[in-house]
């Protein structure tokens, strides 16, 4: 061993240099405020909550939580019911008119019953274009308004988080009328509530039984089988078990996706009903196979309609689900590689309240991983995360979702925007990429400049200096608080005045939650 | 066998199940050498497929590239390397087959039987020289009619798996030799397409004048202070670094080339040859860039496609050129290239109520290269009639396109067996049954 060492500092007085080095090295970080195992100070305690219980601080935000203390922060936030929202951001709402129509509405004026097939071709081309044209734009404003704007922050990071996990994607034609509904009906009010009731409204929700093709499926052999419904499909049983509670290896064979799919056929969407104006779901019993099942080893009275709730109960409260559901809240709220004994925890609670997610995460937030320093600012944020935070540290009002999601696109992350039913992924290894990168940097500039499309409606000329001045470096630095570190600030405030603020947004410290 | 006796005997075939009986193994079945006959000696069949005059192998520079070109909307197979020789051809498609050749707007003869779109004329010199090939009846095994399902999956190169996250073209890039630039694979856009993402790193060219332009990082007021910010040694640093020398190395060769151009008075093509020329031009002074990754929209001709002429041929022309504009900017690199023009499906045998065709099966893959053995169809033709058809409906799919993608990777790219296994998992095939696509 000694060998070796000697031939690279073949003196002695460079031994005695290196041994300097090391224990002043030693002792500045024993002694700094970055020690490994240092408990985070109330104000790093506070950027910690906004940065995961919300998407990173708003002008105030930092003062305002450290004034309340975190605690409380937390426990207002795990009950959004308790918090109101501003009449502006209501109103904003309150005007996208895509937003308040039901799924039948949405069906007939968007849908097929909206194609006149006597019309010209370029009529019909543009019939076809009215839902991407007019209801796409709307449903991303709904979602970007409420994740920059709404004090809800963890109901708003909980609505992603769900409806990433049963992922949609808004390209799969009928889709694309209802996920402005699905958000808002199927996923929202369960955001922080009860998991077999989020099951259920998904389960019940168009979006999702057409995305998964659950609505053409029928029973082998039953009068109902013909033409496009005429045969069983697998698909949306699969994904049920695989990827929205059990998991890949949560002990289902096969067998039970065909059981499954055979409890769940007739579930499906009523194309008449809807013209009626009526609720789209329906159980077509002249559609359900009506054999003798057993699923995951147990046998299942027939009971028609109520043999899927049944399974769905089964699967709610199923021990492989509690601890997948844990493992991914653990990958989303504290570090890419979730804590084996942090898991266990979280999924005993789920199991023992029933699949209640408000106390599951009540008991995450309580963890030592979660407060952990080690799991402080290490998060690389998500193109998602990125992006909405830089838009909430600056203060930018968001007037035109489409160069919002056109960025989001550009970074391979755009609203509901992923063709297949795993969703996305949080971790670095995911969206950590030189190219990546550079665009999060070119954008911070232009976030920074204060001329960001962004921030207008779309169509109106680009604003003057005046009218829109560039982002005030120090008020960033002050609503980041300890998010950019003494250093990184010190480098940032060398730079040109006009440079700051992009340099503030593209540094690497706010690349990280 | 004169002509006309060699197109009755086609006549006949074409109605049958298949035109020319080649029996190989595998999913890639093909002529081989001794049924391959010189154009003055028509013996039936042999030369439906095509039989280039022999040629020497050409040199270059020695640095295999690969340029994918992704038809994206699924374009019709069956209207761009048209079976002429098939009355059935003509049956299904009363107002958009192409016409017989000869006839206006027909199709140029390839084979006696097969021909090609006359709007791709720009390619067909490459076809006399043997440097232009297609593989038709291929695919993707999998049945999805989804544009994006079924791109999703050649991209990742696992049809019916939806877990893949990688590109395969992103994986080629773990066996090619150790990387000495951070420009070893190019995608022409600015979204990483699926089929480049994974831990590799690829660098986008913008599109159009846009290329030039430079962003703001690319500037050195900011990359000076953004420079200190990322000295550090972690992935953050890492990866900063790696993107800002592709960057560089990249506008650096993009602005001289520019330069010459406009030293030379010569207009900046337009639209795809204006990205093609300068994608071509780049690789053939960089032999570090290996791999190029192109989308070309518009394919999803449902509605009024036309023939010989209309919205299909109007975006058939300014592929064509762009492709003959990629291969005459590569130059002496065109010996050292091939590219591959591919779509995520073909389109129904039958033309449509409106004009156009649906979703299909089966389509043709376009080779082009130096030193391909062009000047040939390459796979198995499954025939036109009703049992031969997928579902029914569309053209089969004889050839899977990982076949293809495999033989181009090993006999091209110069990569082993066991890293095919790596790049296309869950294909046993590898590249086994395809001939040698080279001289």
């Amino acid at each position: 061993m000694q060998a070796p060492f000697k031939q690279l500092f073949p003196s002695r007085s460079a031994w005695l240099m290196l041994a300097l080095v090391a224990c002043t090295l030693g002792q500045a970080q024993a002694a700094g405020p970055t020690s490994a195992s240092a408990p985070l100070s109330e104000q790093e305690r506070a950027l910690h909550v906004l940065n995961r219980l919300a998407y990173g601080p708003r002008p105030g935000d930092l003062e305002q939580v450290e004034r309340m203390g975190v605690k409380r922060y937390i426990d207002q936030q795990l009950h959004p019911e308790r918090i109101p929202l501003p009449d502006d951001l209501q109103a904003r709402l309150a005007a996208l008119p895509g937003l308040q129509m039901t799924p039948a509405q949405l069906f007939v004026d968007y849908g097929p019953p909206s194609f006149d097939r006597s019309a010209s071709k370029e009529e019909q081309q543009a019939a076809r274009q009215r839902a991407p044209r007019e209801l796409t734009p709307q449903f991303h404003m709904a979602r970007l308004l409420q994740a920059s704007e709404s004090p809800r922050q963890l109901e708003e990071v909980m609505t992603e988080f769900w409806a990433n996990h049963f992922n949609v994607f808004e390209g799969k034609e009928w889709v694309r009328y209802w996920v402005g509904d699905y958000e808002k009906n199927a996923i929202r009010p369960y955001a922080l509530g009860n998991f077999r009731d989020l099951l259920g409204a998904v389960a019940h929700h168009p979006a999702m039984l057409y995305y998964l093709d659950n609505w053409l499926s029928s029973g082998a052999g039953t009068p109902g089988a013909r033409g496009r419904f005429k045969g069983l499909n697998e698909n949306y049983a699969r994904e049920l078990m695989e990827l929205h509670t059990l998991g890949v290896n949560g002990g289902y064979q096969q067998a039970d996706v065909i059981t499954l799919a055979r409890i769940l056929s007739g579930w499906t969407i009523d194309v008449d009903a809807m013209k009626a104006g009526a609720s789209p779901f329906r159980f077509a019993a002249q559609r359900h196979d009506n054999g003798p099942k057993i699923f995951l080893g147990k046998p299942l009275q027939a009971s028609g309609y109520q043999e899927g709730e049944a399974a769905l109960d089964i699967l709610a409260n199923h021990p492989s689900t509690a601890r997948f559901i844990s493992t991914q809240l653990v990958e989303y709220f504290v570090a890419d590689q979730p804590d084996p004994a942090l898991v266990n925890k979280l999924a005993q609670k789920f199991l023992a309240s029933h699949g209640d997610i408000r106390a599951v995460l009540q008991t995450l937030f309580d963890s030592p991983q979660f407060w952990a320093r080690s799991n402080y600012q290490t998060q690389f944020k998500t193109p998602y995360q990125f992006v909405v935070s830089a838009l909430r540290a600056g203060d930018i009002p968001v007037r035109n979702a489409k160069p919002v999601n056109g960025e989001l696109g550009q970074f391979g992350m755009p609203l509901y925007g992923w063709l297949t039913p795993e969703g996305y992924k949080y971790s670095q290894a995911a969206w950590l990429n030189p190219g990546a990168l550079l665009r999060r940097i070119n954008l911070a500039g232009n976030l920074a400049s204060g001329k960001s499309p962004i921030a207008r409606v779309e169509g109106a000329p680009a604003p003057s200096n005046t009218e829109a001045p560039p982002l005030d470096a120090a008020a960033l630095l002050r609503t980041l608080g300890p998010a950019i570190t003494p250093a990184t600030a010190a480098q940032i405030n060398a730079a040109l005045e006009n440079q700051r603020a992009g340099l503030i947004l593209g540094s690497p410290d706010f690349m990280k939650r | 066998m004169n002509r006309r006796h060699f197109l009755r005997y086609l006549g006949a075939a074409g109605s049958g199940a298949i035109l020319v009986p080649i029996g190989l193994s595998g999913c890639a079945v093909v002529p081989t050498g001794d049924q391959t006959i010189s154009r003055s000696n028509h013996t039936p069949g042999k030369v439906a497929y095509g039989s280039p005059a022999p040629r020497a192998h050409a040199q270059g520079d020695g640095a295999p590239r690969m340029v994918v070109v992704f038809l994206r909307g699924a374009v019709d197979g069956l209207n761009v390397v048209v079976p002429h020789g098939d009355p059935l051809y003509y049956q299904a498609r009363p107002t958009i087959a192409v016409a017989r050749p000869g006839q206006a707007n027909g199709a140029l003869d390839l084979t006696g039987y097969f021909g090609l779109h006359p709007a791709l004329q720009p390619l067909m010199p490459y076809w006399e020289s043997g440097q232009l090939a297609f593989v038709h009846a291929s695919g993707s095994p999998d049945g999805s009619r989804s544009h994006f399902e079924a791109q999703d999956y050649m991209e990742t190169g696992t049809p019916g798996q939806h877990s893949t996250r990688d590109g395969w073209l992103n994986r080629v890039m773990d066996y090619l030799p150790p990387a000495e630039s951070p420009l070893q694979a190019i995608n022409v856009g600015s979204a990483t397409p699926r089929i480049l993402s994974g831990h590799n790193v690829a660098a986008n060219l913008q599109t159009g004048r846009d290329a030039t332009r430079p962003s703001m990082i690319d500037q050195p007021r900011w990359s000076q202070v953004f420079d200190p910010l990322y000295g550090g040694d972690d992935a953050l640093g890492k990866a900063y670094r790696d993107g800002m020398a592709a960057r560089k190395q990249l506008m650096a060769e993009i602005n001289s080339q520019e330069q010459q151009m406009a030293n030379n008075g010569a207009p900046l093509p337009n639209g795809l040859s204006m990205d093609t020329a300068r994608l071509g031009r780049l690789m053939r002074h960089d032999p570090r860039i290996r791999l190029a990754f192109l989308a070309v929209g518009g394919w999803d001709t449902h509605i009024g496609q036309g023939n010989g002429t209309g919205q299909l041929a109007g975006r058939l022309s300014p592929l064509a050129t762009g492709l003959a504009t990629l291969a005459r900017e590569l130059g002496p690199a065109f010996n050292d290239t091939v590219i591959v023009v591919m779509s995520e499906f073909g389109r129904t045998f039958k033309e449509n109520g409106n004009g156009g065709t649906d979703h299909g099966h089966g389509n043709a893959m376009w080779l082009m290269g130096g030193n391909l053995r062009g000047g040939k169809i390459y796979g198995q033709w499954p025939g036109l009639n009703q049992t031969a058809l997928n579902e029914g409906r569309d053209l089969a799919i004889t050839t899977d396109f990982r076949a293809v993608l495999c033989a181009l990777s090993e006999r091209h790219m110069r990569i082993s067996d066991q890293a095919l296994e790596k790049i296309f998992p869950q294909y046993a095939g590898g590249s086994k049954g395809m001939p040698d696509l080279f001289i």
